[in-house]
């Protein structure tokens, strides 16, 4: 990892990318700070937040990719829920899918629950294990142009893309509501799918 | 009909084409099946709560889905059918070889084998074990149709009775 990267602040950047979201983008977001700070950047139809089952937000954000090849996917994932089940990324890398992005949110911190260290915290480095794991397109994110750089040209490698991102120790800014059945409702809604929206007029 | 073949057959008739599984040597015929079909898309998980996660985005995109595990990799997933499938009425459709029952040598299956429906019912996920073969076609479109019409996870624990198990098993018990 180059140590020049800049260090970010998660709910300003989880802002920044969703003002540069123009295309009904699907965002799965994991439990804690990562989904809080995507409510708390503005709710949209096409986006989902976690409540419990740490680890498993790119699995969920790679079967939506799979299910809509044609819609950009991304998945909002902190490095202490990627550590807890880095297999997923091999299954990325086997699939390969074109429309997905992920981006990690690293402060080498269980940040939620005490800020206890992370293995990022240490010595483990996502690009490094998103490379070994198979997904070439796996960078660090240097500062604010590079970051809309790299979002803007993430389809290009024809596969999918890991945004590996430096952040602070801040807390998420809000609270999502907690309510499954109507997160997954309103999900499915954004995407064209389901059938509740005649219960909506 | 073969099981593997019935369990195809029924998965066409209801649109399941998503099928995420971690290997299993009792359901090595249904993976051959799946895997080697243009129907079905299917993706090899490391672990059984990925292949969960997977088949539950799958739904939300509108494909239905199946995610195919043994006993053992059953025991990986309480949380995600905890905190994910049930609260956010995921109909995903669960296919468990039952492993560590009738004729097994491994230990470590045993015991794991145990808390298996237990821990279903304690989640109140519906669940059928299949030992018939005449009655396979009836309970698994049956009990699909009622997992996606009121959006919740069915299981169908496959017992030694209706695939007759381990095959290794077998091997090293009669030496």
């Amino acid at each position: 990892m180059s140590e020049s990267n800049k260090i970010f602040n998660r709910t300003e950047l989880t802002k920044r990318l969703v003002g540069q979201l123009k295309h009904e983008e699907a965002v799965v977001a994991g439990i804690g700070n990562t989904n809080f700070d995507l409510f708390a950047a503005g709710h949209r139809p096409q986006n989902f937040y976690m409540l419990g089952s740490m680890g498993i937000a790119i699995p969920i954000a790679l079967g939506v990719a799979i299910a809509q090849p044609e819609r950009g996917v991304i998945a909002l994932e902190g490095d202490g829920s990627l550590l807890m089940g880095l297999g997923c990324l091999t299954t990325v890398a086997t699939v390969r899918p074109r429309n997905l992005t992920i981006i990690v949110m690293d402060n080498g911190l269980y940040q939620i629950t005490g800020k206890q260290t992370t293995a990022t915290g240490g010595g483990t480095d996502i690009v490094a294990v998103a490379r070994g794991c198979g997904i070439a397109a796996s960078h660090w994110v240097h500062d604010d142009t590079h970051f809309d750089e790299l979002i803007a040209r993430r389809f290009d490698d024809g596969g999918p893309v890991l945004l590996a991102v430096k952040i602070d120790d801040k807390p998420g800014a809000a609270q999502t509501p907690r309510d499954p059945a109507l997160i997954r409702n309103r999900f499915m809604k954004g995407l064209g799918i389901g059938s509740g929206g005649v219960l909506d007029a | 009909m073969p099981w593997s073949e019935t369990f195809l057959d029924v998965f066409k008739k209801n649109d399941v084409r998503f099928i995420s599984y971690v290997p299993d040597n009792v359901l090595t015929p249904l993976i051959k099946g799946v895997t080697s079909d243009n129907y079905f898309i299917s993706v090899n998980a490391t672990r059984e709560d990925e292949a969960m996660g997977m088949v539950a985005g799958a739904w939300m995109g509108g494909l239905k889905g199946a995610v195919m595990m043994q006993t053992s990799g059953f025991a990986v997933t309480p949380n995600t059918l905890a905190s994910l499938i049930v609260p956010y009425q995921i109909p995903a459709i669960l296919v468990i070889s039952e492993r560590g029952t009738m004729g097994e040598f491994n230990i470590g299956q045993v015991a794991v084998a145990r808390i298996m429906r237990p821990t279903l019912d304690t989640l109140s996920v519906e669940n059928h074990t299949l030992d018939d073969e005449s009655k396979l076609p009836f309970i698994l479109d049956a009990s699909i149709k009622q997992a996606v019409k009121t959006q919740a996870p069915v299981a169908f624990i496959l017992s030694p009775l209706l695939t007759g198990g381990n095959p290794v098993a077998h091997a090293k018990l009669s030496s």
